[in-house]
């Protein structure tokens, strides 16, 4: 890859100092070795050192520099560049109050996912080594407790956005069925319990974003499918 | 009163269920409401009227209408709970909702066994 000048659009907003946010235009000339968006915000920020955005780990596992790139939720460390039409158009994740530029404040996601207990709930005392699974039970968990909570998926549902109070979204019942599908919990009754309910589970009308824009290509909507045919199982 | 958000009123279920059941229903019915219309043929009211003189086809007939009146009680619900936030119009918005599809279902009735 050669030296190249990218286009950005870039969505500004600092409440100490705009009265509404509005959209910067900006160019970065980048390096050959500059491949992934988050190379380029770097470039930015260079720049502007007032551009704000979260990052940490600059390899898809941290979650933290989630954001809506060309209208689509992703990560700008696993985004290519060169893959994007400019000018590259950077908004916040949609649906949450912006804390600033890029940054959203995701204290509502996490309460969220906090509510569906994600953690193993185990009332035996423990081993002295450790609880197992046989292989075929654990197989059962791949594809769900990869999720590094990024938001991309919670945050480009219809459903999350009119109900980001009442409905869990995709990310945290994608961790609830973590849990239910976990042969140690002791909590399935309860956990079946609590997703019993017309906003918290059934708003979810199969839209699939969040399966379309999962940076780690896991699937809420079939653990979702998996939880109404575990309490299907368990009601018929 | 505190404004608290409260979330958890244990139902979801059934209506879930009820929605796919009655979709299946309905698919069920096309189907066949169709094969009987391609055989019969029927060109005039007369004929019409003999499809729907036949009791099995007036079960179904209603089986459909009642279907299809709650499947759109749930989706209809379902927009209200959505997009109107204040309790109070929603419940109105309920109460009327449940009302106009019985009386729909009511007036499909009357219609099918007046046939």
């Amino acid at each position: 890859m050669s030296k190249r000048t990218v286009q950005f659009s870039i969505y500004r907003y600092d409440p100490d100092k705009d009265d509404a946010p509005y959209m910067q235009d900006i160019s970065v000339d980048l390096e050959p070795t500059d491949r992934k968006l988050l190379d380029a915000l770097t470039k930015l920020k260079a720049k502007d050192d007032a551009i704000s955005y979260r990052r940490s780990c600059r390899e898809g596992v941290c979650g933290s520099d989630a954001m809506n790139i060309n209208g689509r939720n992703g990560l700008a460390c696993l985004t290519d560049i060169d893959s994007l039409k400019q000018p590259i158009v950077l908004r916040p994740l949609p649906g949450l109050p912006v804390i600033r530029d890029l940054i959203v404040d995701m204290t509502q996601f996490f309460k969220q996912y906090h509510s569906i207990k994600p953690y193993l709930i185990n009332n035996d005392p423990p081993p002295e080594r450790e609880r197992l699974q046989s292989p075929e039970d654990r197989e059962e968990l791949n594809g769900l407790y990869e999720c590094i909570l990024c938001a991309c998926c919670s945050t480009s549902c219809p459903s999350f956005w009119w109900n980001p109070d009442k409905f869990v979204g995709p990310a945290g019942l994608l961790a609830a069925y973590r849990f239910l599908a976990d042969t140690r919990d002791q909590a399935t009754n309860e956990r079946l319990d609590n997703l019993e309910d017309p906003y918290r589970l059934f708003r979810c009308h199969t839209i699939m974003n969040c399966v379309d824009v999962c940076p780690k290509g896991l699937n809420p909507t079939k653990a979702i499918g998996k939880i109404k045919d575990m309490m299907v199982r368990r009601a018929v | 009163m505190i404004n608290r958000i409260v979330v958890g009123a244990h139902y979801g279920l059934r209506d879930w269920i009820a929605q796919r059941a009655t979709a299946v229903i309905m698919a069920v019915y096309s189907v066949l409401i169709a094969a009987v219309l391609l055989i019969v043929r029927p060109a005039s009211f007369e004929a019409w009227q003999g499809i729907f003189a036949n009791g099995f086809i007036k079960f179904v007939t209603f089986l459909f209408f009642v279907s299809l009146f709650y499947h759109a009680w749930i989706g209809i619900r379902d927009l209200w709970m959505d997009y109107v936030k204040p309790t109070g119009i929603r419940l109105s918005l309920h109460v009327i909702t449940l009302a106009v599809l019985v009386g729909y279902a009511a007036w499909a009735a009357s219609i099918l066994w007046r046939l």
